[in-house]
């Protein structure tokens, strides 16, 4: 009898064709950061090395890094799960965090444990490289690319060998600036307007045969200034997405701005010189990298098709498929259909992106056992998208979700919302942006607003500070926080602004006034109160607003003047001796004050 | 004779265990609830629960235990929980520390072992009363007293083996934090040592220091951790063995991150 022979053999696993990761920058990280730490490598050059390398700093402390995991595509398989639920309880705070940009961060990293991180990481194919810093940042794509009913077709080889294609390229490893490709499957799930380079895929008939291309859309992104995409052109064939993305890189590479930390942003350049200019450089610039490219370069796009494979049917100890209360809430807030019959794709929230390292190991295998392509995919709303689920099988899936903590309802409605890492860990951080996505989750939660229909396609996002990570400028209703003061006492207080959009219509949300953190809730509560009490039949909160923002709205609410009049009473601050928790922020006890240190974002 | 300073090792492999038990040259300690042990267990451990070892840990007391369980100067004794190998560290320090230094761990938990398929029965052995001598190790054992003043001297290196969170929240100033499980690998309560030394290295652990380890209440953590420095050639390691929870109740300054939420990022 050999041990081996007696070993279980673990379901069967699909595991990820692309190695991203390389074992040898784990060694120099770790080399640097002694050089680092014996003072033979300056502040600012290991800075830039540590943030190429996916290694931001931490909030007020330089013993600590937080370290950002892309995934490319947003692609993520179940032995991966594993490795960042076990790397998440060794380096970190035992949970993991899943941003809005397909990347998954562990914080509260010692800086001389990164390296180990980065070891771990490459024995299952992921990487942190360029993540931050002036790099292609992680190439996303919708989280229903190739299951979505309205798209043309997948875009999901594209975003992987467009990552492939720019990961480690010597042509990407010093832009003026963070740089970033978003790829969706249609107008509606997608960020293609808010983002420097936004792809939505399209079939065109030439001569009488179908073509596959993308509409291309330019210089747009959310920050303390936020600006919305332009299209390049009509329609722009496969062949030649890598020469538009090498043209538009090249542009910024030579003409962005490298001395304005603030401008720097290629969203910058095209308002600067104009959208006209801009796209008649970019267009030049095409065929100048067409014409000169010594051989044809393409994109490594792969097109082998995933196998789906219904797993196996797991004997199922209750032995009854009686769907657990609460299931008809969560399919109905939480799923779509897919195009594919028979398949749904299942959302899981997560309060604001954070999930322990149990919940991860669970469901890794959770994974294996309900979803047909054999790996989950990250959304955009720190969230995660089990996909080719059956129909047949939701019920058990919900059970599972259940016993794991992980099947809270509301995924795809209004009371998810989006919080930044805000004053939990981020450096710039003026309010805990954070645990008030949180809050406001628990409470609309509580109150069962996720299966009011008039809220689903609203959205909440909140950032800590005004730079826009958490994605306010986009939001129905968004936050960015600051501080405000009654004579000498300081409290958290937000910026709010309401009618973002991100979809065909994209745009940037209007400001209506400053609430303070612990008023937000009951402010967002009398919005939904105004909005009932004048809303037309068939109309959405986010309908209405985009009336309301736009003038076009003949109620009593004719502008945002008079909801503003509604909300005043309520963000009166109280004195301190009045109601001392007015000037705690969420998740402190002690006495609100702003406080930031060096952002990295530039560096 | 396998002995932990002579070869350094200090876990025991799954493969030898089972020939020592085969050839009768060993003795098993399973340190769980006694419940659990009496269900079954590696074949011939005698039971020692943590908990009781606890109850009274003073030398005396611990010999006798020793003595009981049939442990003379001379025999290899095995320790093995189902709590990633730290409760089975804190009963070998123990041992240690009365004077028994041919003390392993047995590289995998019950559980693996269980899972692994190998052989287990729920015999309680015969065990022959021994007689050990009494040879206390005050060298590896630190005292809130003691660590009050080693940790101002430069070459000593505090580490708390608590999770993140809690050492963010508060530990004893000047401590770095090394949770246990960033100790382990897969499937052993230990990583290799290799995989060990190049992390300790990282971290400027190295042996030029003397290290006191600590965790939240008993020294199980801390235990753990003491034995993984050992595996990685430090042995000029002590154990703070009433930890944290003394330190605090003795009213000692401590110290925490300023300034984060850090609390909220958590899951929990
Ligand atoms: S929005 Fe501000 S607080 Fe939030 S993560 Fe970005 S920089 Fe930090």
């Amino acid at each position: 009898m050999t041990i081996s022979d007696l070993k279980q053999s673990p379901p069967d696993s699909v595991k990820s064709k692309i190695n991203w990761g390389k074992v040898e920058e784990a060694d120099n990280f770790a080399k640097t950061v002694k050089l680092f730490r014996q003072g033979k490598y300056d502040e600012d050059s290991f800075r830039r090395f540590r943030l190429q390398h996916g290694a931001y700093g931490t909030r007020m402390t330089s013993d600590y890094a937080m370290v950002r995991i892309k995934l490319p595509a947003g692609e993520i398989y179940p032995d991966q799960i594993e490795k960042i639920s076990q790397l998440s309880e060794q380096y970190s705070i035992g949970s993991a965090h899943f941003s809005t940009r397909e990347n998954i961060q562990l914080h509260w990293i010692i800086l001389e444990d990164v390296s180990e991180i980065f070891r771990s990481l490459a024995e299952v194919g992921l990487t942190s490289r360029e993540a931050c810093g002036n790099s292609v940042r992680n190439v996303m794509c919708s989280p229903l690319s190739g299951v979505c009913p309205d798209e043309e077709f997948d875009s999901t080889p594209y975003a992987l060998a467009t990552a492939r294609f720019f990961l480690r390229n010597p042509m990407a490893q010093n832009l003026p600036r963070k740089f970033k490709f978003n790829f969706t499957c249609c107008e509606k799930h997608g960020m293609v307007r808010m983002v420097d380079v936004g792809l939505i895929p399209q079939i065109r008939d030439v001569d009488g045969s179908p073509q596959r291309g993308f509409k291309i859309f330019l210089g747009g992104g959310l920050g303390n200034k936020s600006f919305v995409g332009h299209q390049l052109e009509d329609f722009t064939p496969e062949e030649d997405l890598l020469y538009t993305s090498i043209a538009v890189m090249r542009i910024f590479d030579r003409l962005g701005d490298r001395k304005n930390l603030a401008r720097n942003r290629m969203r910058y350049l095209v308002n600067d010189m104009g959208w006209e200019k801009f796209q008649n450089l970019v267009l030049k610039e095409r065929s100048v990298v067409r014409a000169t490219q010594s051989v044809i370069t393409q994109l490594d796009v792969d097109h082998t098709p995933n196998e789906i494979k219904r797993p196996i049917r797991i004997s199922d100890e209750s032995g009854s498929d009686t769907a657990p209360n609460g299931f008809a809430r969560w399919l109905k807030t939480n799923t779509v259909k897919q195009t594919q019959s028979d398949y749904r794709s299942v959302f899981l929230t997560l309060e604001a992106g954070d999930i322990t390292a149990s919940q991860l190991y669970a469901l890794a295998d959770i994974i294996r056992n309900f979803s047909s392509e054999g790996k989950a995919r990250s959304g955009f709303a720190q969230n995660i998208a089990l996909r080719y689920v059956h129909e047949d099988d939701l019920p058990r899936l919900y059970s599972k979700l259940i016993e794991v903590g992980l099947a809270k309802s509301g995924a795809l409605t209004m009371t998810a919302p989006i919080g930044c890492s805000g004053t939990t860990s981020c450096n710039l951080a003026l309010t805990n942006s954070h645990r008030l996505a949180k809050e406001i989750q628990r409470k609309f939660l509580e109150l069962k607003l996720d299966e009011d229909d008039d809220l689903s396609d609203s959205s909440i996002k909140i950032s800590g500070c005004p730079n826009s990570c958490g994605q306010h400028g986009i939001a129905t209703i968004g936050f960015f926080g600051g501080g405000g003061r009654v004579g000498k006492d300081m409290y958290a207080n937000y910026q709010m602004s309401i009618g973002g959009r991100s979809d065909g219509d994209t745009m940037l949300g209007q400001t209506l006034l400053r609430v303070p953190a612990k008023r937000v809730i009951p402010v967002l509560l009398k919005i939904i109160e105004i909005f009932k009490e004048n809303k037309k039949s068939d109309d959405t909160l986010k309908t209405w607003i985009h009336r309301v923002v736009n003038g076009n709205e003949d109620s009593e609410i004719k502008s945002i003047v008079e909801i503003k009049k509604i909300l005043e009473p309520l963000i009166t601050p109280p004195t301190i001796e009045e109601d001392p928790d007015f000037y705690l922020d969420y998740g402190s006890d002690s006495s609100y004050h702003t406080k930031t240190g060096k952002g990295e974002c530039a560096a | 004779m396998c002995c932990l300073t002579d070869s350094g090792n200090v876990t025991t492999d799954v493969d030898s265990l089972r020939s020592e038990i085969r050839d009768k040259s060993v003795r098993v300690i399973d340190v769980r609830r006694e419940g659990d042990y009496k269900q079954d267990h590696i074949p011939t451990a005698v039971n020692l629960p943590l908990a009781n070892l606890l109850s009274d840990d003073s030398p005396e007391r611990v010999l006798k235990l020793v003595n009981s369980m049939g442990i003379d100067d001379e025999t290899h004794v095995v320790v093995y929980d189902d709590t990633f190998g730290a409760l089975a560290s804190r009963v070998a320090w123990t041992l240690e520390y009365v004077g028994h230094s041919n003390v392993t761990l047995l590289e995998t938990t019950y559980d693996h072992w269980k899972s692994l398929g190998l052989e287990n029965d729920s015999t309680v052995p015969e065990i022959q009363s021994k007689e050990h001598s009494m040879k206390l190790q005050p060298d590896i054992l630190a005292t809130s007293n003691y660590l009050e003043t080693a940790k101002t001297k430069d070459d000593v290196i505090l580490i708390d083996n608590r999770e993140r969170l809690n050492f963010l929240e508060q530990h004893i100033p000047g401590a770095i934090s090394l949770p246990y499980r960033t100790l382990a690998s897969d499937d052993k309560i230990l990583r290799s040592k290799e995989d060990m030394k190049r992390l300790l290295e990282n971290r400027g652990i190295t042996g030029d220091s003397e290290i006191i380890t600590y965790c939240g209440s008993v020294g199980t953590l801390s235990g753990l951790a003491y034995y993984a420095l050992k595996s990685a050639g430090l042995s000029n390691t002590k154990l703070y063995v009433r930890s944290f929870k003394e330190w605090k109740n003795l009213e000692k300054p401590t110290e925490k991150q300023e300034d984060a939420s850090y609390w909220d990022l958590s899951a929990e």
